[in-house]
């Protein structure tokens, strides 16, 4: 057995410190409401759960989106999430955009690019949900996918805050149990519902709890590939991973600018979103 | 000798000095009513922490001819004021600075010596370096003042008990963060509270910690401020996470007492330490010395 290391979190600290976040800027952005793409898994659980505690659950809107292949279950799952928070809700079936696009222009669609096409799909309701209902779009990525690279651009990417991007999939499970989402939701196995019988773990090829005991070495405590590998775990796997870090970066930077000026926005123009608020 | 200090654990507007400013009159006032002596406010509690490109348009020369100085000085004509802000020098360099404001006067400007240009801090690219580790006479006793890096280093807590000061403030800006392994306080809350607690035990002195509140982008100040005696004994602290105006009459009787029993301040071998520290900066080609 490699060795590992306890991930778990002090639920109430953690738990402060992010609806304290959710409250402070968004306000500070000039808006008291949020909007959040409630899937019926346990990452959109968790961030309307903390929205709601943040800002009441009268100003948040859950936006529930199936796609005609999309799990009942997940659906379902979602409707558990409004009830035990008391949030407002939209279903928006999503179906009718995406099969009008893919009929059209891409027929011959690989289920990745089908899955983009949804997820972007999603991007593109919530963020007009932003303006209909005054509220900014609370993210739901976790800190394994967003190092996997596990999401789609501009699709679930997109978001104008995260209050769970630094917690791993391991430590969304603990904080999720503890603010009372649903256990239905908590224990089930992680999926992105793209297409039928979908789940993260059978699409990556590794468990969340193996991924975040890597990746925490690599990252939080800044060892070595090898040196993770002399922990115990396996080289191939830590490759793999490792590698997939690194060529997702780019998911996580604004898009490069061709710098010609002397001050150029990305490189010589530091102010934080925050400026004069 | 007593007197009462008041932490000011506050939050503030990023790169509006008169939004902040309109703050810190509010709380001196405040703190005057409940019967302060001294209000000390956080690092940088003039502007903001995370100023970045604003540090030229927020900087200011702490005296009369600065509006946001004179209020604060005639303000400090009643209760002693430490403020965190950007200080322009007269050929326009850049700190990260406290003042100690008294009776009208600046009687102290600390300079922050230790930028942190790592990880998260980026404070080397925005800020000069000051160069000056100094003690100074209050109407209450002889103080220091350090600004958080300052105090994550040992030799300018030592440097100022050394040049007399019974009691060390400490304004500071920590973010927040580390939450494995789980612990009832964050991984910077339990080590900076370590760090000061352990320099009030170790050097005989009061110390106080005066942390903000608040977040900005995503980063959060977790406050938690607090007073150490000089046995190492938690006076007072403020709350974590939320704004707060915490004070406690500082007894300076403490210091004989605790002198009387732990006499560190009187065997402190000086003289050996000057001699052994110059042996060790003059061996040019031993690797493990730094030479800054």
């Amino acid at each position: 057995m490699p060795e590992t290391v306890d991930l778990s979190i002090n639920t109430a600290l953690v738990r402060r410190i992010l609806v304290g976040f959710l409250r402070r800027e968004i306000r500070r952005a000039g808006f008291d409401r949020a909007v959040v793409g409630v899937s019926g898994g346990v990452d959109s659980a968790l961030a309307c759960f903390l929205a709601a505690e943040a800002l009441g659950p009268e100003n948040v809107l859950a936006v529930r989106m199936p796609y005609r292949t999309s799990s009942p279950q997940s659906y379902e799952h979602g409707g558990l999430v409004v009830a035990a928070t008391g949030v407002r809700e939209r279903t928006v079936d999503i179906t009718p955009m995406v099969d009008a696009y893919l009929e059209r222009y891409a027929t011959d669609a690989s289920p990745v690019r089908r899955g983009n096409v949804m997820a972007r799909m999603r991007m593109v309701v919530l963020y007009d949900h932003s303006a209909s209902f005054g509220g900014l779009v609370v993210g739901t990525s976790n800190k394994t996918e967003i190092l996997l690279g596990y999401s789609t651009l501009y699709g679930d990417s997109a978001y104008a805050l995260n209050p769970i991007g630094d917690l791993y999939k391991t430590q969304v499970w603990q904080l999720a149990e503890a603010v009372g989402v649903p256990e239905v939701i908590v224990h089930k196995p992680p999926s992105a519902d793209l297409w039928a019988g979908q789940t993260d773990e059978g699409e990556l090829g590794f468990s969340y709890r193996l991924a975040d005991q890597i990746l925490y070495h690599l990252v939080d405590l800044r060892y070595t590939p090898d040196d993770v590998v002399a922990l115990g775990y396996d080289a191939a796997l830590v490759q793999r991973i490792w590698e997939r870090v690194r060529r997702n970066h780019y998911k996580r930077l604004p898009p490069p600018i061709a710098k010609l000026s002397h001050r150029t926005v990305g490189y010589d123009f530091w102010y934080l979103r925050d400026w004069g608020t | 000798m007593k007197f009462t200090i008041a932490l000011a654990q506050t939050d503030a507007t990023l790169g509006v000095v008169e939004a902040n400013l309109e703050t810190h009159l509010h709380l001196i006032r405040e703190a005057r009513q409940q019967g302060a002596d001294l209000v000390v406010f956080p690092e940088l509690s003039l502007t903001g922490y995370i100023v970045q490109d604003l540090v030229p348009q927020v900087a200011l020369e702490p005296h009369n001819a600065d509006p946001a100085f004179t209020a604060l000085l005639e303000a400090s004509r009643s209760v002693d004021v430490v403020v965190g802000f950007v200080e322009a020098d007269t050929r326009y360099r850049f700190y990260n600075s406290s003042a100690y404001l008294s009776q009208g006067r600046v009687v102290h400007i600390h300079r922050k010596v230790y930028l942190p240009t790592y990880g998260m801090f980026d404070e080397g690219r925005f800020f000069a370096w000051g160069d000056h580790v100094e003690a100074f006479d209050t109407r209450f006793g002889r103080f220091g003042m350090l600004i958080c890096e300052d105090f994550w280093h040992v030799s300018p807590p030592y440097l100022l008990w050394l040049d007399g000061a019974d009691l060390l403030l400490l304004p500071t800006a920590s973010p927040g963060r580390g939450i494995v392994p789980a612990r009832e306080r964050l991984d910077t809350a339990r080590w900076v509270e370590n760090v000061v607690q352990a320099y009030a035990g170790l050097f005989t002195v009061f110390t106080a910690l005066v942390n903000r509140v608040g977040y900005e982008d995503g980063i959060h100040f977790w406050g938690g401020s607090a007073l150490f005696g000089p046995d190492g004994t938690p006076l007072v602290q403020a709350p974590y996470h939320e704004p707060a105006l915490t004070l406690h009459t500082v007894d300076l009787r403490a210091l004989h007492r605790a002198r009387a029993r732990l006499p560190l301040l009187r065997d402190e071998r000086t003289a050996l330490f000057q001699r052994e520290l110059a042996r060790i900066l003059s061996r040019r080609d031993l690797p493990h010395a730094p030479h800054l």
